[in-house]
């Protein structure tokens, strides 16, 4: 019971907002920049190197009155498959949801090839995702398959 | 705004494919059909590409078009700085289809998705070329009276060869069995090796080409291996001259056997070779008319 409490107390409790869980430990600054967590003014808690059962170590992130959008949700999911979303009204948890990566990814990320035409234009990219196990990923536009972790966010 | 374009090869089904083939026979049997009176192909050659170019415009014409465009993006607005979208919106409001080469991989399906009216690419970068992959898949069917269960011998540069992987791509509606034969730095790619595992599609691979290795081919088809490819000069000076065919290869080839080559040619294929009637590029660059008389004719949603 004291193991537990401790456990518990490793972060603070959140009244309203967002708990991202389960971010793996080396993605956690990547999603921290991507969230621009920088700019937030509300109370944010971040939680680096703890332990997880099924990671090993986790990252997680809590943000005060603060709600995220499916097109967010996307992004974080290109950085960190695999992450719970938990969204808390009046401490308690109302929505828990494992992101997932979409199969098509809309103006997400950019096309690692440079005579790509998404590259040369003022347009929006769109990938596939051809092998979610593998990362590969395929540009709907040049045609070039990438694997997700080499691609850069837009 | 999804409309009858053609982009890519790998969007066509089997039956398309060969709906295609059977309306292209006809343009052979008679290319000067006046049906696209009163119609306007707008002809956007971002890049220079000659041979394309003016087969696609000899074709708009044999058929009664008008054509319009340019051969260079220096003449074109694209100079100024305009963008793609800018200057098919233009287009499109001018000509009834449109047929684009542009230097960047992905801008014909871009262009398909921004233009009222359907586009055919005409090469996109190092990315699709599919008429010149429907004139290829023509000129297997017309020589061998069949696509199904053919011996196809892929020579040369096979790593980059944007023509070699769009036939692959093509022909796996038709149960061929291919053997990749590429000096070592220009090998079939992993991508496309996986392709024919995932699609039960048997292909053998050497580096050695010699008679041994096309004495059962019912296609050889050759491709030019360039120099600029090569990281390693030496190599290529030592690589050069062994995907070279020559007249004396062929003499214990299969009788049915043919000679394609998306050309221009270098000196991969001896001109000897010009005179052996398994010798067809030539009238497989012919076929090209017919073809994209075909696709231009399909895009329009014009029957024949």
């Amino acid at each position: 019971m004291e193991k537990k409490n401790k456990h518990a107390m490793q972060v603070s409790a959140l009244c309203n907002g967002t708990v991202i869980d389960h971010i793996p430990a080396d993605k956690l600054f990547a999603v921290v920049s991507l969230l621009d967590i920088p700019s937030i003014s509300s109370n944010v808690t971040i939680g680096y190197n703890l332990e997880s059962k099924k990671l090993g170590t986790k990252g997680l992130i809590k943000i005060a009155d603060r709600f995220f959008t499916d097109d967010e949700v996307s992004k974080i999911s290109v950085v960190a498959p695999n992450v719970v979303l938990n969204t808390i009204k009046n401490y308690n948890v109302v929505e828990k949801r494992e992101v997932k990566m979409p199969d098509e990814l809309h103006n997400i990320i950019k096309c690692n090839n440079l005579n790509c035409i998404t590259n040369n234009e003022p347009m929006a990219t769109h990938f596939h995702v051809s092998n979610r196990k593998e990362g590969t990923i395929k540009c709907r536009y040049c045609e070039k398959e990438q694997n997700i972790n080499d691609v850069e966010l837009l | 705004m999804e409309s009858r374009s053609l982009v890519s090869i790998n969007d066509l089904s089997r039956e398309k494919i060969l709906s295609l083939l059977e309306t292209a026979e006809k343009f052979e049997e008679n290319p000067n059909r006046k049906i696209l009176d009163g119609k306007v192909v707008g002809s956007l050659f971002f890049e220079p590409s000659t041979r394309t170019r003016l087969s696609f415009e000899t074709a708009a014409n044999r058929l009664g078009a008008r054509v319009i465009g340019f051969s260079d993006a220096a003449t074109s607005s694209a100079s100024k700085g305009e963008t793609l979208k800018d200057t098919i919106m233009m287009v499109s409001s001018y000509a009834d289809v449109i047929v684009m080469r542009h230097r960047l991989e992905g801008a014909a399906r871009y262009a398909s998705e921004v233009s009222p009216v359907p586009v055919i690419n005409a090469g996109d970068g190092a990315n699709q070329h599919p008429s010149q992959t429907m004139l290829d898949l023509y000129s297997i069917k017309k020589t061998q009276g069949t696509l199904e269960g053919l011996n196809i011998h892929l020579v040369g540069d096979l790593k980059y060869g944007r023509t070699v992987h769009s036939l692959l791509h093509a022909m796996r509606h038709f149960n061929p069995t291919f053997h990749f034969i590429a000096p070592e730095e220009l090998h079939m790619p992993e991508e496309y090796r996986i392709f024919c595992r995932e699609n039960n599609i048997p292909f053998t691979e050497t580096t050695e080409f010699n008679e041994d290795v096309i004495a059962d081919a019912d296609i050889i088809y050759m491709t030019r291996v360039q120099r600029e490819r090569f990281s390693d000069l030496m190599e290529y000076e030592k690589v050069k001259n062994c995907y070279r065919l020559t007249n004396a290869m062929l003499e214990g080839t299969r009788k049915n056997l043919r000679i394609l080559h998306p050309l221009p040619r270098v000196n991969e294929i001896a001109h000897d070779v010009d005179e052996n009637p398994k010798a067809y590029y030539f009238q497989q660059a012919q076929n090209g008319l017919y073809v994209r008389e075909a696709l231009i004719c399909d895009v329009l949603d014009i029957n024949i």
